[in-house]
């Protein structure tokens, strides 16, 4: 890049430019000035005068601070009285005005969308077509949103459940509270943390307590019958995954941490994890170096319907599941305790 | 049916206006918990139950778990506050 210069006057091109004006050069312009008007005398200042000027020069810092003190008051009013409130309505009105704008584009496009369920749509291609007529046979899954999602399109779901499990490794590398120091007492941050968790609420809630004895088990068992019905019936390792984890969290805030460390601590969370992400690769990262192509797994189909059918589906439900539950346990205990 | 889907929609367009309009923030967020729940029925009437399940653990539970949690940690609730902030209100309301 060119270095930028700032003095024309002094440039090459400034000096062609008055060399062509008829200048000469810049000495010898300065030489003749020089030669054709003498320096001003500098007058000789009487002790009156300097008076005169101080005192002029002292009536004028006073104006100035007069007008600037004025000024500043103006301001200051304007700002604080109507100024504000003449932004504040036009912050309202320009709120307004680009929601407005916005739903009206939104709305716009809605109104260009084909309509829902209509033949002639563009989705209703070849792909899924095949999906339909020929998914039962292929995948052997009853559901065939659990048959596209985890057979036909598994690398995709390999990719969501990676990315949760990194989302739930930032948060613990964001929200993660320094662990005990060496001497044994535990640090101050956890202390606080610890003492912050119980501040706006009852340690033991019978009210809490008694509904999570009931709704607990429930709540699991349902997340257990999603995720292993998932290539029967609706649903499937992320919504079972979630209603378990649901569940976990409900289990924890009745019962506290001292109970769900018995089962549950950060070494599950790890061990958990890594065993059902690695499974899953495992079993289906091939489709990445295939070009989403599909392997015979060499595992029978079995009767649809039945629960042990559908192949690689059901376990790679249960790996799904599994991460899902573990990160939204994770999630929840981090936020709250910065610790699992 | 398309009563109970125009209702429903209405009930979003109402959730999702007050939730922005709402002072206080935990009020705000269990109002955004009611649309999710309304969201998941609506996933029931469009024939997605799938998404109904995922909309209903994650969006009505997880996520707002989470933003309580969050609410916690930066002392937005608080009881005596609230309170106050209510009367407040009420008397910039009348």
């Amino acid at each position: 890049m060119a270095k930028l210069r700032n003095d024309y006057e002094n440039s090459f091109f400034g000096r062609l430019d008055r060399w062509i004006r008829g200048g000469g050069s810049r000495l010898e312009q300065e030489m003749e000035r020089d030669l054709t008007e003498p320096a001003p005398e500098s007058p000789l200042l009487s002790s009156e005068s300097i008076g005169e000027r101080e005192d002029a020069m002292y009536a004028r810092h006073a104006e100035a601070h007069a007008k600037e003190q004025a000024m500043f008051d103006r301001l200051h009013n304007w700002s604080r009285t109507r100024g504000r409130k003449l932004m504040n309505a036009l912050y309202a009105l320009l709120s307004v005005v680009i929601c407005l704008s916005v739903i009206l584009v939104l709305l716009e496009t809605v109104s260009d969308l084909p309509h829902f369920g209509d033949e002639e749509n563009p989705i209703n291609n070849e792909v899924s077509e095949r999906y339909i007529e020929k998914g039962l046979q292929e995948t052997g899954a009853v559901n065939i949103v659990t048959g596209m999602i985890l057979d036909y399109r598994a690398f995709d779901t390999l990719g969501e459940s990676h990315v949760l499990f990194i989302a739930a490794c930032s948060v613990l590398i964001l929200l993660r509270v320094s662990q005990e120091r060496q001497g044994g007492a535990a640090s101050q941050e956890k202390l606080d943390a610890e003492a912050n968790d119980r501040i706006y609420e009852p340690k033991n809630d019978i009210i809490l307590q008694a509904s999570a004895r009931i709704l607990v088990p429930l709540i699991l068992l349902f997340g257990i019958y999603i995720i292993l019905n998932g290539h029967l019936s609706p649903g499937g390792g992320f919504s079972g995954g979630a209603v378990m984890g649901a569940g976990l969290i409900l289990y924890l805030n009745a019962f506290g941490f001292k109970k769900t460390e018995r089962f549950f601590t950060y070494k599950t969370f790890k061990v958990i994890s890594f065993c059902a992400l690695a499974f899953y690769a495992l079993s289906k990262s091939y489709s990445f170096f295939t070009g989403a192509n599909h392997l015979e797994s060499g595992i029978p189909l079995g009767t649809p319907g039945a629960i042990l059918s559908s192949g690689l589906i059901l376990p790679l439900n249960i790996a799904v599941g599994m991460v899902v539950c573990c990160t939204m346990y994770a999630f929840y205990t981090l936020f709250r305790k910065g610790d699992m | 049916m398309e009563f109970l889907n125009v209702l429903l929609l209405l009930f979003i367009l109402v959730c999702a206006v007050s939730v922005s309009l709402t002072k206080n923030l935990l009020t705000s967020l269990i109002i955004f918990m009611s649309q999710s729940l309304a969201m998941s029925i609506i996933w029931i009437l469009l024939q997605s139950p799938d998404l109904a399940i995922t909309e209903a653990a994650v969006g009505a539970g997880v996520t707002s778990l989470l933003m309580f949690v969050t609410l916690k940690k930066i002392h937005a609730i608080d009881i005596q506050k609230d309170a106050q902030g209510g009367k407040q209100n009420g008397k910039a309301e009348e």
